[in-house]
């Protein structure tokens, strides 16, 4: 007996194949027989803009001086065929979120917040609200394979319109907004019964593959007497032929959203095994507009997982024209906020990790249909956060050009970053740091 | 004497598509040019989309895709064949097409009235919203997919999966149906339905030709409203 106690033991080990994440995961579909659903983008890590580093400027650049020497931020959208362009002061956007997923509060603040910064923001599935449409100076009108809300007087009342193809999140996939959500204002605006689960389409009822979209296109631009910019949004996951098709279609701006992309509800295993990082898209979209002369002419809007300025400036580097930001928006808002960590914890989840926001329950008041928890926002003090935030995302940005020495951060370019990792500097096509090694570099998609 | 002013004639082999969508759209209820005639269409597309008055336009010829797209209020009569998305999204108003209609005709329809004297294709009335439709001849596959409200009549048949994960657009097939999608049962046809068929069916201007207790009635079966596992096939 004593004799066994001197044998060094060994440790209990966790399978890194059977983590404990897998176990839970594997338990809990054993339970109940169903995938798990959830709010939020991927949340396993996968190469990102953190992989990155500006070179800034010494000997052979010259920086500019920062408060003193312009460096401009504007962005010109839709220039190619609409009437009316979009000018935005800074080339963060807000990306698009249902009314339905998000409360009226949390859709008012969004709207108060961009335009106190002078940016765009983006309805989504479930069509436009008076609040939004009221709150916001430029508003971006998806249509949306649903159509839920979908009406030729909101379209006229849009600053642009934005054809959803797809979403990082889930590219091939559709939309679902769980019965507990569907209260009776997003059941009218729907044309739905209160209280049932609503699932969105994956395509469009009336147009299949870049031929047809072309004569879509063609239509709304006829409905709208071709003043608005119209938009084409897709999920990454061929970016360097879904930007040419977009382009030929007759697209004025193109959006790119990466894997990292947030969702109000999706299939666990949708979000975290389905499409690309955006790191990896961005140069194969820009090197389709390229391809075809368009690069800068169709504007490009990248998201997914973007949360700083640092990250805008490797975005705009890589050739993007600006980004769009979902769950730092809702962050900047109030999601995931420590001061509700009580009732995170009865939620069985802690401040910074709660995601069922298609469960309709956010303490924060965000992601929820719920009258008192939503009525916990109040969407003037959310926007005033949301534009702050914006601004140091913006000044951030105007920093790095500045040391990049650009007068504009439109002139941020690929010769400024390295990467840090041979998987980033592959996929973003920069030298590894310490080196001129591109990996990859021998043509073709 | 026609008490309405003089037709205003568009030939879009003469003049462009964009005139004649701009002069629709500035047109005004009031303006007394309120029968509008196309001539040549030629398959074009996107003719008469986005009209927000109450104008009557006549076009005499084939279109191409989304013909009186988004329509509100106008009365838009195609005298010849229509292509895909015939009156898409609309909104009011009364589309007829006096031949045949391609795919998705009324696909997203929040309202009006949309006649069809010949067949349509695929996927007609899908994601419809409260438009009703009324097909003379048959349907194809897929017909009414995930249609929320609205009614869609027609007087032959109905291809494969009708009304395939419907919400609560009501159908009302009197030919044979080849097969019924996800979640789609027959129903009773009780008096009230036969009341409906009969105001739609006058106001496709078919009044006392055709005996409403000949249709039958198909609706959702509601089992697919709220996920439930045993349904997991279905999905
Ligand atoms: C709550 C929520 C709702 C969303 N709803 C939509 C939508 O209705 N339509 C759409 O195209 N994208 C939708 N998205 C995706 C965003 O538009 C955007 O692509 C994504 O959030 C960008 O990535 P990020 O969250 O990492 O910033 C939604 C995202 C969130 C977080």
């Amino acid at each position: 007996m004593t004799a066994h106690s001197n044998v060094p033991r060994t440790p209990p080990r966790f399978s890194a194949t059977f983590d404990p994440a897998t176990l839970a995961e594997i338990r809990r579909a054993a339970a109940t027989g169903i995938y798990d659903i959830r709010g939020g983008g991927t949340k396993r890590k996968v190469p990102h803009f953190d992989d990155l580093l500006f070179l800034g400027a010494s000997m052979s650049r010259y920086p500019l001086e920062g408060y003193r020497e312009k460096c401009g931020t504007e962005v010109v959208l839709g220039t190619r065929f609409a009437k009316k362009p979009i000018t935005l002061k800074t080339p963060v956007t807000i990306a698009g979120m249902s009314f339905g997923a998000l409360s009226a509060q949390a859709k008012e603040a969004l709207g108060r917040g961009a335009s106190t910064v002078g940016t765009s923001t983006t309805t989504g599935d479930g069509g436009m609200t008076p609040e939004e449409r009221g709150q916001s100076q430029t508003l971006v009108y998806q249509y949306l394979p649903s159509r839920y809300g979908m009406n030729p007087v909101d379209l006229r009342k849009a600053d642009a319109i934005e054809i959803v193809i797809g979403q990082g999140a889930k590219p091939g996939g559709g939309g679902m907004l769980l019965g507990q959500k569907i209260s009776d204002r997003v059941a009218a605006m729907r044309n739905l019964p209160k209280g049932i689960d609503q699932r969105s389409a994956c395509r469009h009822p009336d147009w299949t593959g870049p031929d047809d979209l072309e004569i879509k296109i063609e239509e709304l631009r006829e409905i709208t007497d071709w003043e608005k910019p119209i938009y084409v949004k897709v999920g990454a996951s061929r970016p360097y032929y879904d930007i040419a098709l977009a382009v030929k279609a007759g697209a004025d701006v193109v959006v790119l959203d990466g894997m990292q992309g947030g969702t109000a509800a999706t299939q666990d295993v949708f979000i975290e095994n389905v499409g690309l990082p955006i790191l990896a898209a961005i140069r194969p979209a820009v090197q389709a507009l390229q391809d075809l002369g368009m690069h800068r002419k169709v504007q490009l809007i990248v998201s997914g997982g973007i949360r700083s300025g640092a990250d805008v400036a490797k975005a705009l580097a890589l050739g993007a024209d600006a980004v769009a930001i979902g769950t730092a928006a809702l962050v900047a808002l109030g999601d995931n906020d420590p001061q509700y960590e009580d009732e995170y914890q009865a939620l069985g989840t802690t401040a910074g990790a709660y995601d069922d926001w298609h469960e309709g329950l956010d303490p924060a008041g965000i992601t929820t249909q719920d009258p008192a928890l939503s009525a916990r926002l109040d969407p003037v003090k959310a926007g005033r956060r949301l534009a702050n935030y914006l601004s140091v995302m913006t000044l951030e940005a105007q920093t790095i050009a500045r040391a990049c020495g650009k007068s504009h951060v439109h002139n941020l370019e690929p010769e400024d970053l390295v990467a840090l990792t041979v998987e980033a500097a592959a996929m973003a096509g920069v030298p590894l740091a310490g080196t001129s090694w591109i990996p990859g570099r021998t043509g073709g998609y | 004497m026609n008490a309405i002013s003089p037709d205003l004639t568009f030939d879009l082999a003469a003049t462009s598509l964009r005139e004649l969508n701009a002069a629709l759209h500035a047109a005004t209820g009031e303006s007394n040019a309120r029968r509008w005639r196309v001539l040549n269409p030629n398959g074009r597309h996107a003719v008469a989309v986005g009209i927000n008055a109450p104008l009557t336009v006549e076009i005499e010829g084939h279109v191409g895709y989304y013909c009186a797209g988004m329509n509100a209020e106008a009365s838009v009569i195609i005298h010849g064949n229509a292509g895909v998305g015939l009156a898409e999204n609309m909104m009011s108003g009364f589309v007829h097409v006096r031949g045949d209609a391609s795919q998705a005709a009324g696909a997203t329809g929040h309202g009006g009235l949309l006649v069809i004297d010949g067949n349509a294709s695929a996927r007609c009335g899908i994601s419809m919203k409260g438009i009703d439709i009324v097909v003379k001849g048959s349907v194809g596959h897929m017909s009414a997919f995930m249609g929320q409200s609205g009614s869609l009549i027609v007087l032959g048949d109905a291809g494969e999966a009708l009304g395939d994960s419907l919400y609560e657009a009501k159908l009302f097939v009197r030919g044979s149906v080849k097969s019924l999608g996800a979640d789609c049962i027959e129903k009773e046809l009780r008096d009230e339905h036969k009341a409906l068929l009969a105001e739609k069916l006058k106001a496709a201007g078919l009044e006392g030709t055709v005996d409403v207790s000949a249709f039958k009635r198909y609706g959702s079966a509601r089992q697919l409203y709220n996920f439930h596992v045993d349904n997991a096939s279905a999905y």
